[in-house]
């Protein structure tokens, strides 16, 4: 197991130099030359002069190999540069964004788990019953709204509707913005800032969560059907603990993938997420950065966010591992 | 409650009805059922797939919901499964009627290790700590002749042999020492090899926790040695119940008869033929007017047969022999051995097992019919997309 680690471990590295070097490139085909960007933007017609001494002064005239080669140099040495922008270190920024990526992350697939498993659970249990109906539709639905859409949505219902009505000030969500920053243990909202955090986590984790509900309820009635829950009701457990204690944990083997892998999916929708609610996190920090042309900011928060990917799905493979003996490496299942 | 009757009948089941209702009409599984299973023998039920074996063993255990109990009652121990609240029931389920089922592989939970699974029967039925419960689990994998039964306890399914999965079946099932073990097609799922084993580990716990087994097979060669009454189903029917021997020896009924000249047998001399009985054994939802079986019968009336739904009626006085055949007397006079030595006359297609284990149907008269290549590969399971 603890080899496998390892093994898995070293497989990072690969993986997020490849992809930092196809972003690298990628932000060079882009349109717009980052040099003009610098020096005032190509609607302002900067000075030559000054073009050129960006491009000088942030190595932009070396040769790509060059420059690729430098990045890679400090990037190794977790110097991530500075700001084009800004002039600010990117690893000031990434401490400063990452950790409200991170809370929002937290809560959205504490929702998505939470939520959709056992939303997917009792659908399949009471399988062509209303609520199981109604639930159908509703994922479907949810996985179907775009991101910005359902944020908009939200933030008219829960704020715009209290205000209008006139309703009790509790009922009243804010949108925009961090709040207070007041948590305990970093990342369980106090006092008011749960009013802020609510309505990003909540769209975050909506089309998360109604994929893993679904895909719950289709892995969940495949193994309502197994023969080993007939057997585990032949020894005369009560339905509850044939669900819980023998077909939970079965059912909960492709929902794992499905949540690992969203992990991914979660940073894509957390772009469109923070900048809806202005929530100050990696995602809006990314997108600034592509618009402004920021390689330094755009390089580094994407690794990070390239390794948190990477180690979270070591995570999954491993709790797969956990979860399904069959797969338990070291020794050789035959299946 | 002065005089107990030996032997103790256990089950009892009266006049049982009942079916599955799906969109093409109400499949009949069960029409009718009598019989009674006494502590510590051996009852088979014998009867070709889809004959109400298994659903007659499920409907025991109250383990199919969607099988409809039109009427009748499963008495256990006097007292009605059928009107019994679900914690009643629940308790009785694996603790006092035990099953095994078919193919060990999927009806063992993959995720936990076969002690957890094994320990559970008695964490459930007595309560006992986890600690207690593994105790005992490696206790019953011992029982039933598994090596190192501490170290395999802490395994997992596959990594079980299929053998040693059924053995570790049969040690859950017998955790809590029950009354009574339904074994629904125990060895089917394994190799012949195996298979003997397999039943002689069921037989000897049979007498070790002094329990019943009913032993649902289709294979009657499985029956022979072992059972003590065997009951012959056909079409949700009972077609004849008897003592082994008198099923064996002195069958009264036609499928039976059918059943016994189909089966290839060790003391056969090589003059004798293996005869098929014709045909399917009928939808349940249409099953055939009169005596279900008498499309596929050799010796039917067309008459008679086809209009008179014949009653189980006992063969002899005295005995639990009884068959539902109108003619039950007339076969009397029938030999099976005599039927297969005669089958040669006949424009029947027979199937003999060749040395190499092969199986080369052949004609009756002799001419080789297409045979089956030593490598084909025969897939056993799971081979249609669902």
């Amino acid at each position: 197991m603890f080899a496998y680690f390892v093994r898995r471990l070293l497989l990072v590295v690969p993986t997020v130099f490849f992809a930092l070097s196809f972003l690298f490139l990628l932000f060079f085909a882009l349109p717009g030359d980052p040099a003009t960007l610098l020096a005032g933007g190509a609607d302002r017609n900067p000075d030559p002069g000054v073009v050129e001494r960006a491009r000088e002064r942030y190595g932009l005239d070396e040769p790509l190999y060059q420059q690729f080669g430098e990045y890679w140099g400090r990037a190794a040495q977790w110097d991530l540069g500075e700001s084009f922008k800004s002039g600010r270190s990117v690893n000031d920024i990434l401490g400063e964004k990452a950790i409200n990526s991170l809370r929002l992350a937290i809560w959205a697939i504490l929702i998505e788990i939470v939520v959709g498993i056992s939303v997917g659970v009792l659908s399949a249990i009471r399988r062509y019953s209303l609520s199981d109906k109604l639930t159908t539709i509703a994922t479907a639905a949810a996985s179907a709204v775009p991101v910005f859409v359902l944020g908009f949505i939200l933030q008219y219902l829960f704020a715009v509707v209290p205000e209008k009505q006139g309703w009790p000030d509790w009922l009243h969500l804010r949108t925009q913005g961090l709040g207070p920053d007041t948590w305990t243990f970093f990342f369980i909202p106090t006092g008011e800032q749960w009013r802020y955090l609510i309505l990003p986590a909540v769209t975050l984790a909506c089309v998360s969560t109604a994929l893993a509900a679904r895909m719950t309820r289709g892995s969940m009635l495949e193994v309502l059907r197994a023969d080993y829950l007939r057997t585990a009701r032949a020894k005369g457990l009560s339905e509850r603990k044939v669900v819980t204690g023998h077909g939970l944990r079965n059912a909960m083997l492709p929902v794992i993938t499905l949540i690992g892998l969203d992990f991914g999916t979660v940073i894509g929708a957390a772009i469109l997420t923070e900048t809806v609610f202005s929530w100050p996190g990696l995602g809006s920090a990314i997108a600034d950065a592509v618009s402004e042309r920021d390689l330094p900011v755009l390089l580094g928060l994407s690794l990070a966010v390239t390794i948190a990917f990477a180690l979270v799905n070591l995570l999954v493979d491993l709790s797969y591992a956990w979860f399904d003996p069959r797969i338990r490496l070291g020794k050789d299942a035959e299946v | 409650m002065t005089t107990v009757p030996v032997p103790e009948t256990l089950l009892s089941v009266r006049d049982l009805r009942g079916g599955f209702d799906t969109p093409d009409g109400r499949v009949k599984a069960i029409d009718g059922l009598n019989f009674d299973i006494a502590r510590g023998e051996l009852f088979a039920v014998v009867g070709e797939s889809g004959s109400g074996k298994s659903v007659t063993a499920m409907a025991i255990m109250g383990l199919l919901p969607t099988l409809e109990i039109d009427s009748g009652e499963i008495l256990w121990k006097g007292e009605d499964l059928l009107l019994m609240d679900e914690e009643r029931r629940r308790a009785i389920r694996g603790g006092e009627i035990a099953m095994i089922f078919q193919d060990p592989l999927s009806a063992l939970n993959p995720v936990h290790t076969v002690g957890r699974q094994i320990g559970e029967m008695a964490r459930i039925h007595e309560g006992v700590s986890r600690k207690a419960a593994l105790a005992r689990a490696i206790e019953m994998l011992d029982l039933v002749g598994i090596p190192e039964p501490a170290k395999r306890a802490d395994m997992y399914p596959h990594e079980f042999s299929g053998g040693m999965r059924q053995r570790a079946m049969i040690a859950m099932a017998i955790t809590c020492k029950p009354a009574l073990l339904i074994a629904d097609e125990p060895t089917t799922a394994l190799d012949v090899t195996v298979q003997a084993q397999v039943l002689q580990v069921l037989v000897d716990i049979k007498d070790e926790i002094d329990s019943a087994i009913m032993l649902i097979t289709h294979d009657l060669g499985v029956v022979a040695g072992l059972a003590d009454h065997v009951m012959v189903m056909y079409a949700g029917r009972q077609a004849e119940v008897g003592t082994t021997d008198e099923i064996f020896y002195e069958s009264r009924h036609p499928y039976t008869i059918g059943l016994l000249a189909s089966m290839p047998r060790l003391d056969d001399t090589g003059a004798e033929a293996l005869v098929p009985i014709p045909g399917q054994p009928p939808s349940l939802i249409r099953v055939p007017s009169g005596c279900p079986f008498h499309p596929r019968c050799r010796f039917a009336r067309p008459d008679v047969c086809r209009s008179t739904v014949p009653a189980l009626m006992p063969v002899g006085a005295g005995t639990r022999h009884a068959s539902a055949c109108l003619f039950l007397d007339e076969l009397d006079e029938v030999d099976v051995a005599g039927l297969r030595r005669s089958a040669g006359d006949d424009e029947l297609v027979v199937a003999d097992t060749t040395l190499d284990g092969t199986r080369a149907p052949r004609r009756a008269d002799g001419a080789a019919g297409p045979t089956l290549e030593p490598g084909t590969d025969v897939h056993q399971d799971s081979v249609f997309e669902p």
